[in-house]
């Protein structure tokens, strides 16, 4: 599904990236964990394109992404945090996106579940941060894309939002989806992910199943597991 | 936001034509006016429009990075759209109160035309310049700033320099010099290719002459439009270029 290698990246002298190597294969969920400034978000806009690796290559469902747009159409991606134009309105936002990319109705569905019906002529700067992460959630959802990417896709949500989206990402992964996910919330992570991914000081340092992970540490919980990493690293 | 703008400039126009025309009650002294106004300031608003619209937009650009569509597409269609809606306010505003006025029985349609050309020209090349600087610059205010000093030193700074390096060499032949000084301008070389139209060039004296000799001549207007085009192209290129490069 995604093939990644010895990707390298560097913003000025910081080194984000040292040489990762991940290969994702298709169907099922996979959590990319990290502390913060780790590079799971430029891991991520590396896949996508909007940030131009120094070194290495990405292939997409078998496509090499340099220089390539057309890979795009079957990713759907969630930002970390919503900046939308703020002088637009959700409803001619989301007709928007429908226009650059393709028809479908799936954004009333996902209108309703989200309950964002009495926000759709209101303009996106005068929504709340939860309901801009709704608006967000719509926008990724509505396409039925092979792989879909979710960066801290949590961030704002109340409690029965976030069990409606956990319920969607379940029913996106029943499709056979692939779905990439970033989150600092472990519980989330531990109850919706197939495979995690752990990525520390630029490279990865650890891929596979929680309970391997839980095993490798020595840790009864996933909570400690990862804090057991980052601290035999830091101290 | 950026339509409410362009109808903001549009309006603008429209009240200078309306006015200049009432005053000065001729049509060739209202172009004259026009061109000294229009020198200045279209590069002004060409380069402030320019890097307010980049920054303003660049959540919106995050968002449409994330789609399938190509970075060229999205920093092209973002310049055009910028500049060709200034282009189009500065032509329809300042174009419908002449045409009222009886532009088309009068002898001034065609300096009045060369004056919307450059002045569409000087928008192109501006916005592109205000992309350049506020793609290269992330921050807003050194942006800004950037974008503010280039302007002013093609409209302001650059005669200066050039007035001095012809008094300082004095002794020397220039006609050459300043002829090449003028084209490398964009604002110069607008304002030559006008005055020059607009048959005062016997104010400019002898390098006037020398002018009159080029510019006056069909060749002389080609090679400076020819300039022209170069000064939208290249910055152009460049918008292309860097945003392939540019990481979000």
């Amino acid at each position: 599904m995604v093939t990644i290698e010895n990707l390298h990246k560097k913003f000025g002298k910081n080194q984000v990236l040292s040489g990762v190597d991940l290969s994702i294969s298709e169907g099922g969920i996979f959590a990319v964990l990290g502390p913060n400034g780790s590079g799971k978000t430029t891991l991520i806009k590396s896949v996508l394109g909007m940030v131009i690796p120094d070194k290495g290559t990405i292939t997409v469902l078998g496509e090499n992404i340099k220089k390539n747009s057309e890979y795009r159409h079957k990713i759907d991606y969630l930002p970390q945090i919503a900046n939308f134009p703020s002088n637009l309105r959700v409803k001619e936002l989301i007709k928007m996106i429908k226009d650059l990319r393709k028809p479908t109705n799936e954004d009333e569905r996902l209108i309703d579940l989200f309950k964002l019906k009495p926000f759709l002529d209101k303009k996106l700067g005068n929504l709340s941060g939860g309901t801009k992460q709704k608006v967000n959630l719509v926008l990724t959802f509505m396409f039925d894309s092979p792989l879909v990417i979710l960066d801290e896709p949590t961030t704002g949500l109340d409690p029965i939002s976030l069990i409606r989206l956990k319920d969607l990402i379940k029913a996106e992964k029943a499709k056979g989806k692939t779905i990439l996910i970033t989150s600092h919330i472990m519980s989330f992570v531990e109850e919706i992910s197939d495979e995690i991914v752990f990525i520390l000081e630029g490279k990865i340092y650890f891929k596979g199943t929680i309970q391997k992970l839980k095993t490798k540490t020595n840790q009864p919980d996933f909570e400690h597991a990862i804090a057991s990493i980052l601290t035999d690293n830091h101290a | 936001m950026r339509s409410r703008w362009s109808y903001v400039y549009f309006a603008f126009y429209l009240l200078l034509g309306v006015v200049l025309l009432f005053l000065n009650n001729d049509l060739s002294k209202a172009v004259i006016t026009l061109m000294n106004v229009i020198i200045v300031l279209v590069p002004l608003i060409g380069t402030i429009f320019g890097v307010m619209y980049y920054y303003n937009s660049q959540e919106f650009t995050e968002l449409l990075l994330a789609q399938p569509i190509k970075r060229s597409s999205i920093f092209l269609g973002q310049y055009l759209g910028v500049a060709l809606s200034l282009s189009m306010s500065l032509i329809l505003g300042l174009g419908i109160p002449f045409v009222f006025y009886g532009l088309f029985e009068s002898s001034a349609i065609w300096d009045f035309s060369l004056l919307l050309i450059t002045g569409t020209f000087l928008t192109l090349i501006f916005t592109a310049l205000a992309f350049n600087i506020a793609l290269s610059n992330e921050n807003k205010i050194k942006g800004f700033g950037y974008a503010i000093l280039l302007w002013l030193f093609l409209a302001v700074i650059y005669d200066g320099l050039f007035l001095m390096t012809l008094i300082f060499f004095e002794d020397y032949p220039l006609d050459k010099v300043s002829l090449i000084g003028t084209m490398l301008n964009p604002i110069d070389l607008s304002r030559t290719l006008i005055l020059l139209k607009l048959d005062i060039s016997a104010l400019l004296g002898y390098t006037g002459a020398v002018f009159k000799q080029f510019f006056g001549t069909s060749f002389g207007l080609i090679v400076s439009f020819v300039m022209l085009t170069v000064w939208v192209v290249m910055p152009v290129l460049r918008i292309i270029f860097k945003s392939k490069k540019k990481d979000f």
